[in-house]
């Protein structure tokens, strides 16, 4: 069973704990899409992203395989943004008529290095979330994280080092147990 | 995790790693929050005085256990109320 298999048992019995690290899993993948895939304005951005989870915690359990999670979750936000654009209620939006697919691809792409982040050791996964993700400066990652900041730089590259490892060797096992 | 044929560099993983910021906070937590939702529900089935109530004031109901009364939340939970 794959980790979104385990994690969707684990929502289906009511584990709170699972279902916070699923939205915390794709909450960034279904911004994305929402907002730069689709282009929706913020409040039709907002309520379709709430529509999206709602839709997956509401249906999680018709869901057959656990393990087409990801790709579940790809195509309620998918189908959710078009139903929005069609509505005709995103004014700014409905002129745009075709998601941008190119961005939708990267998007996927950028989903797996996201997860393989997860397999990493937790002051990896801060330094890099931090530093690209947030777009931290490296006083702050220092200060946050008690590091010297002499020393940020060289163990975030040591940090991609084992990011790349793992996407290129398909060692992903998953994220720590929880 | 999909596969790729190439070798991605420091770069590249840079780059898609910062295709994805965080969601807004407070999106994020709402949706953190949805299974509050079922207690009203299940309150709601046992307690018909305080179905009444939620009935006629779902707003309040999302917000007495903690959550933004956002219209998808509510068309939801007026179409839980109305199954349970």
């Amino acid at each position: 069973m794959s980790d979104d298999g385990e994690l969707v048992e684990r929502c289906r019995s009511g584990d709170r704990e699972a279902w916070d690290l699923l939205v915390e899993r794709y909450s960034r993948y279904v911004y994305a899409v929402i907002v730069r895939g689709f282009r929706l304005p913020e409040q039709d951005a907002e309520d379709v992203f709430q529509e999206v989870f709602l839709r997956v915690y509401e249906r999680l359990d018709n869901l057959r395989d656990g393990d087409a999670l990801r790709p579940w979750i790809a195509q309620v936000t998918r189908r959710l943004c078009l139903d929005r654009l069609a509505a005709g209620r995103s004014e700014l939006a409905v002129d745009e008529e075709q998601p941008d697919r190119q961005v939708l691809d990267e998007l996927d792409e950028a989903l797996d290095v996201r997860l393989g982040l997860e397999a990493l050791d937790e002051r990896c996964r801060e330094l890099l979330d931090r530093f690209f993700a947030r777009d931290e400066p490296y006083r702050v990652i220092a200060d946050e994280l008690d590091l010297p900041m002499g020393t940020v730089a060289s163990r975030i590259s040591r940090c991609l080092d084992k990011l790349r490892d793992l996407l290129v060797e398909g060692r992903n096992p998953g994220p720590p147990p929880s | 995790m999909t596969e790729r044929t190439h070798t991605p560099t420091h770069e590249r993983i840079a780059q898609l790693l910062a295709e994805l910021p965080p969601a807004p906070w407070g999106w994020v937590e709402a949706a953190r929050e949805l299974p509050r939702m079922d207690s009203i529900v299940e309150r709601a089935a046992a307690d018909a005085e305080y179905r009444a109530r939620v009935v006629k004031d779902l707003e309040a109901a999302l917000a007495e256990v903690g959550l933004e009364p956002e219209p998808p939340l509510l068309d939801e939970l007026r179409h839980r109320l109305r199954d349970s």
